[in-house]
């Protein structure tokens, strides 16, 4: 066999190979769709779900969701970013950070129901924050955090090291140079991931079963103060998120309607992370633009 | 003339190699300083060592001295900040930050706290004159550093460490990466730039060396083998290695 047959079997077999996976992505997005988006109306996304009757919505649940990724944003971020600086920028490399890495990976590989159960045993009930959305968010925090790590470290890495040492070689500190011009560099890279990784927030639920619970209380939307039990911006309550929601209808869903429902809301999860992905990918260019002053 | 940098017997090792061996050199102050030699003599780490670009290097060591201004750069209350903004640096490829012509320049000001913008304004105008790239740049400041020509940006980043206001510019082969043209125009800067600061070059190119600097510094192996005023080096060096460098006989 000459080279050029050896290329073109390869190439024919990468291609059938690639066509595979679209396909069944595409089959496996599309079937979610097709059987979900029929159901999805305004009255769906704000009512809130029914235990015995037809015509519930997924109100609460959606926006349990959205609050659960900001709060595990708030906690992940901060630490994630100062943890990624450290490794890349401070840390001497050897054996420690070695070691550190190895952690890292290990942990945002854990079994989400291992991290779920852990939370369970130690956030929920050792430390007391009970089934709350505080608890899921410590828990999502697990797998997010090594992640977050790992981008910002991999985002740093990639700055040239001649824009570091341009910086350095003005007089600017370190932590200057760090903040003034590889984070603006890095930021595309860090951004892009960081939005990757809220997706996977949205997505998860067997960490969430045992900390951030399985019922919500009545929610009043009228009740911004977040000290109150039923405000929706209470940290401190349980609260369903639609992936777990979508898991309890349709394990034990009494309403007439659940799978559709449980249709719909998938479609609306697949909607939200298709739509954070794109916002992530625009948003990093954006500032990318913004800061590097290219046009 | 006075010579403002001070090196004496300075030893430097990458972990157990060592790069520069017993250097001894006395730079003098508003001249260009031009250090020549072959590939890996060490002629990069000396520079490196003149701004402490070395200290982020894990595993390097020091030993001897450097004194600029008479002060010893590695005594352990210097500042290496300040150091640094009085001995700025010049790569040898051209590396602006991404970001808009201005804002390259006006960046080490800011970032070393000044806000005021007539100042700032000021700044920039002053460097980029200095760096006599003001009139090819003055219309579009606010467009991005990265779309300007290597000769441009190489200049570019000239005025960016002029705007701290350094007392020395090193420079690592600044112009390698560069056409005849723009090496000509960095070349004729160099020697306007003389006139205010100290330069230290490195350059691979005997042609350059011998039409800019005022004095040469020929290396081998970590050792400076001989120094002495460019003129006379290149026309009647004392040792016969020099010789044969200059001449094309080997590195
Ligand atoms: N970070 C480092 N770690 C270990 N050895 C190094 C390091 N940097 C340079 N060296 C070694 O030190 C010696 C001098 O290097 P240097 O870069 O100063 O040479 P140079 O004269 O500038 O060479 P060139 O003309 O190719 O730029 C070389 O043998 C090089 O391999
Ligand atoms: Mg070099």
């Amino acid at each position: 066999m000459n080279a050029k047959t050896a290329d073109k079997i390869a190439t024919a077999l990468i291609v059938t190979i690639a066509a595979i996976i679209i396909l069944i992505l595409a089959g496996l997005l599309g079937y979610i769709l097709i059987r979900g988006v029929g159901h999805i109306s305004f009255d769906f996304l704000t009512s809130p779900p029914e235990t015995i009757r037809a015509g519930g919505g997924i109100g609460p649940q959606l926006f349990n969701s959205l609050f659960l990724l900001v709060l595990t944003m708030i906690i992940t971020i901060p630490l994630g970013l100062g943890a990624g600086i450290y490794m890349s920028e401070y840390a001497k490399p050897g054996r420690g950070t070695d070691f550190i890495r190895l952690v890292v990976e290990v942990l945002s590989s854990f079994p989400s129901i291992v991290v779920g159960l852990f939370g369970l045993l130690v956030i929920v009930n050792l430390f007391g924050f009970g089934f709350s959305l505080f608890s899921g968010a410590l828990a999502l925090t697990v797998f997010n955090l090594p992640l977050m790590v790992r981008i910002t470290e991999q985002g740093l890495k990639s700055v040239p090291r001649e824009q570091k040492e341009a910086g350095l070689a003005l007089g600017l500190s370190k932590w200057k140079t760090i903040r003034s011009i590889m984070l603006p560099i890095a930021i595309p890279v860090i951004l892009t991931g960081t939005i990757l990784a809220a997706g996977r927030v949205f997505g998860e639920a067997a960490a969430l079963l045992f900390t951030a619970g399985m019922s919500s209380p009545r929610l009043d939307f009228s009740d911004w103060n977040p000290l109150s039990p039923f405000s929706p911006l209470n940290p401190f309550r349980p609260a369903e998120t639609l992936a777990v929601h979508i898991w309890k209808i349709n394990s034990e869903g009494l309403a007439p309607d659940a799978p559709e429902i449980a249709a719909g809301a998938s479609a609306v999860l697949i909607i939200t992370v298709l739509l954070f992905n794109m916002i992530a990918r625009w948003f990093g260019r954006y500032v990318h633009r913004k800061f590097t002053a290219t046009k | 003339m006075q010579a403002l940098i001070d090196i004496d017997q300075l030893d430097l090792y990458y972990g157990d190699f060592q790069a520069l061996k017993k250097v001894s050199l006395d730079i003098p102050e508003k001249a260009i300083t031009a250090f020549i030699g072959p590939s890996g003599c060490g002629k990069s780490t000396l520079l490196r060592t003149l701004n402490r670009m070395n200290d982020m290097i894990p595993g390097t060591r020091i030993e001897g001295s450097i004194k600029v201004s008479g002060k010893d750069i590695y005594s352990s209350d210097v500042d290496v900040e300040t150091l640094r903004k009085k001995v700025g640096m010049v790569f040898q490829q051209p590396n602006p930050f991404p970001k808009s012509i201005y804002d390259n320049v006006a960046y080490g000001p800011r970032l070393h706290g000044i806000a005021d913008k007539q100042r700032l304004d000021e700044i920039v105008e002053s460097s980029l004159r200095a760096a006599v790239l003001w009139d090819e740049v003055k219309d579009h400041l606010k467009r991005s550093a990265l779309g300007i020509s290597g000769g441009q940006q190489q200049r570019l980043c000239i005025a960016r460490a002029l705007a701290v206001e350094p007392d020395v510019l090193l420079m690592d082969e600044s112009t390698s990466a560069l056409d005849p043209i723009s090496t000509l125009k960095i070349e004729e800067l160099a020697q306007e730039l003389k006139k205010r600061y100290t330069i230290v070059m490195v350059t691979h190119n005997m042609h350059q060396a011998a039409r800019v600097s005022n004095q040469t510094v020929f290396f081998l192996n970590g050792e400076v083998i001989e120094y002495a005023e460019t003129e006379k080096l290149f026309s009647n060096p004392v040792d016969s290695r020099t010789e044969d460098y200059i001449s094309g006989r080997f590195g």
